[in-house]
């Protein structure tokens, strides 16, 4: 069993069919694991019927991952996993049956809570673009670790350009290094974009995800919508439904028109540099020029949108941007509430009486 | 002032992107000279650099299949421009497989050198990876800081022995001291030594050779010991980082002044200036 784990907070498993759940404590990034009961060699769902209905716990990530940790050596010593929720008990159980007769059993501790979903559509959005993992992630490694966002978008030939989003600092000619990538149309399998459409979204969830999708050999399907409503992630075979949601930055109109970090329109051609042009290549530069570079137009700015209180109204689910103070970490921007009311805010625990062995995950962050 | 080149050869794109990495290990920021025949990094001795400074040059037509530069006067045939070697190396980090690697300043937002990639896909088009590096455009007045630092009037001058063996031996002192003694003679002895309150190690080098400089002291006594003291981590700082693969590695030390390294490669050469602790 591989279990491509590297998000961040919690799981939920709800059967008739098991499903891992996370949320980021910011909650601008929601990932979803669906296994059909075809997954597994067995799957039985539960005993007597009051433990038949939908059970949903939530456990550490860092404890779950933590039984996986090490793949490699997971993968030559252990024979079958094992996994048993025992609700009764409040234990969710791991064993890993070894070579050599050993075998590990791991005892989660775990808190009943409740459903955890995001509520998107990937019907509801207008472009969508499928490619094998492998593109995505040789096209992903020419930016830098570090890099927080990547924005998305299409450039002109029907090409699909990837480049490493900006933040403006005010007046000051950047001094970051800006890449940009395009992927002709034919690497993809599908492509369905509205032209001139560009999201920006965060890397390292993408990059968790891609890392996931090329070990499972599967291809990835993005929806996307406008700037700002959330990104979609989709892998899916026979037995195995992924999701993964993110966060997208909000983008206002004004933004669209300068030549700015996000401007799709003065994006330069890529034929450019290999038709070599005399014109391109004559530009003339002199030292003044430097000076003449502070000019730089006003930075894309997030709108301070009057907050819409979290569980208001099913169909405002998707985004709440709040104003973004200038120089705030990258990740606060992504303040997105996607989450209908399905989550009571900051509720306690269905069970009160139960022992919490767990700390409730929403104080890692 | 323009400046276009390309490379599509492997092994050159290779040696250059190595020749890169070994800058972006020994400066933050540099400045990078163009001429028609030649590019130079250098890394002139600011106190904010710890008075280190480096110098490294290397003859464009060993590395580029397509180099046109025009400089801005016709008398001033060059291009001085400041940089972070970091992106550089960053941007030729995934091009190891390119099929063609343009290298232009432009001047689109801010005057950038635009490194563009043409990468095999599986497609029928190459997939074109572009790095806009920023860049600051250095006017002719400050040329001038950018001389290239003169050999100084040595005590010793000596080969270095294999650099390999020099780093492993650098990097356990490291750990016991933050300075390290360089000493050489005439005769091809070198000793490395840390001395502290609890230890001191000396590791000594011998039969190493020693140039022949045409204007070196002659008159000086075979056996005896010019030293300098260093820092150690700019020293294994140029140690760990250099990439080329020198077919010729030598030292010169001025007695408590200064250690100058030459790295000679066929067609590189990386001059490193350590000066000595008081």
């Amino acid at each position: 069993m591989a279990e491509g784990g590297v998000r961040q907070c919690q799981h939920c498993a709800v059967p008739p069919q098991l499903s891992l759940r996370t949320v980021n404590s910011s909650r601008s990034a929601f990932a979803s694991f669906l296994f059909a009961p075809l997954f597994f060699q067995l799957y039985e769902a539960g005993g007597p019927p009051p433990d038949r209905e939908l059970f949903r716990c939530k456990v550490l990530m860092k404890s779950f991952l933590g039984v996986f940790r090490s793949l490699p050596s997971l993968e030559k010593t252990v024979g079958k996993c094992l996994i048993l929720l025992k609700p009764r008990a409040s234990r969710l159980v791991v064993q890993l049956h070894c070579k050599y007769g050993v075998t590990k059993t791991h005892n989660l501790a775990f808190q009943e809570c409740e459903r955890l979903q995001a509520i998107f559509d990937t019907q509801r959005c207008t472009s969508s673009l499928c490619a094998p993992a492998r593109v995505l992630a040789e096209a992903v490694v020419h930016f830098p670790p570090t890099l927080a966002e990547v924005t998305l978008g299409t450039g002109p030939g029907g090409k699909i350009s990837l480049r490493n989003y900006v933040e403006d600092e005010a007046g000051e000619p950047s001094k970051t290094m800006v890449t940009e990538l395009w992927l002709a149309k034919d690497e993809f399998e599908t492509v369905a974009i509205t032209p001139g459409s560009h999201i920006t979204f965060c890397l390292k969830e993408f990059r968790g995800l891609l890392t996931f999708a090329e070990a499972s050999n599967l291809p990835l399907t993005i929806h996307y919508d406008a700037p700002g409503r959330p990104v979609i992630f989709t892998l899916a075979d026979a037995v195995l439904e992924v999701h993964l949601v993110l966060a997208t930055l909000s983008d206002p109109e004004s933004s669209l028109q300068p030549p700015t970090a996000n401007g799709v329109s003065h994006l330069p051609t890529p034929s450019e540099d290999f038709t070599d042009d005399l014109e391109s290549y004559m530009i003339a530069m002199e030292t003044s020029a430097y000076e003449e570079g502070s000019g730089v137009p006003p930075s894309p700015t997030f709108p301070l949108c009057t907050p819409h209180p979290a569980e208001s109204d099913p169909e405002e689910e998707e985004e709440e941007e709040e104003g973004a103070v200038p120089g705030t970490p990258p990740h606060k921007k992504f303040r997105s509430l996607f989450f209908g009311s399905v989550l009571t805010p900051g509720g306690p625990s269905p069970a009160p009486t139960q022992e919490v062995l767990a700390e409730d995950s929403e104080e890692e962050s | 002032m323009r400046f276009r080149a390309k490379i599509v050869d492997l092994a050159c794109l290779n040696h250059f992107s190595r020749v890169i990495n070994t800058i972006a290990k020994l400066a933050k920021t540099c400045t990078l000279r163009l001429t028609v025949s030649k590019l130079y990094f250098i890394l002139s001795d600011k106190v904010a650099n710890g008075g280190v400074s480096m110098w490294c040059e290397l003859c464009q037509g060993n590395f580029f299949d397509e180099f046109q530069m025009e400089g801005v006067a016709a008398e001033h045939n060059e291009i001085y421009l400041e940089l972070v070697p970091e992106n550089l190396a960053r941007a030729l980090k995934t091009a190891q497989s390119a099929k063609a690697v343009k290298i232009k300043l432009t001047n689109k937002h801010c005057p950038c050198l635009r490194v563009a990639v043409e990468l095999p896909s599986l497609s029928s088009s190459s997939r074109i990876v572009t790095h806009d590096i920023p860049v600051g455009v250095i006017p002719r007045r400050l040329w001038n800081d950018f001389r290239e630092p003169s050999v100084p009037d040595f005590d010793v001058s000596i080969y270095l022995p294999v650099l390999k063996t020099m780093k492993s031996v650098v990097e356990r002192m490291k750990n016991l001291s933050n300075s390290i003694v360089i000493e050489a003679n005439l005769n091809g002895e070198m000793n490395l030594k840390i001395e502290t309150d609890l230890v001191s190690v000396t590791t000594h080098f011998k039969d190493l050779g020693n140039p022949p400089w045409s204007n070196s002291a002659q008159d000086r006594d075979l056996e005896s010991m010019a030293e300098a003291r260093i820092d150690i981590k700019k020293l294994q700082q140029l140690l760990a980082g250099q990439q080329v693969n020198p077919t010729k590695a030598l030292c010169n030390i001025v007695s408590k002044r200064i250690v100058h390294f030459i790295l000679l490669h066929e067609d590189v050469s990386l001059q490193y200036f350590i000066p000595a602790l008081a």
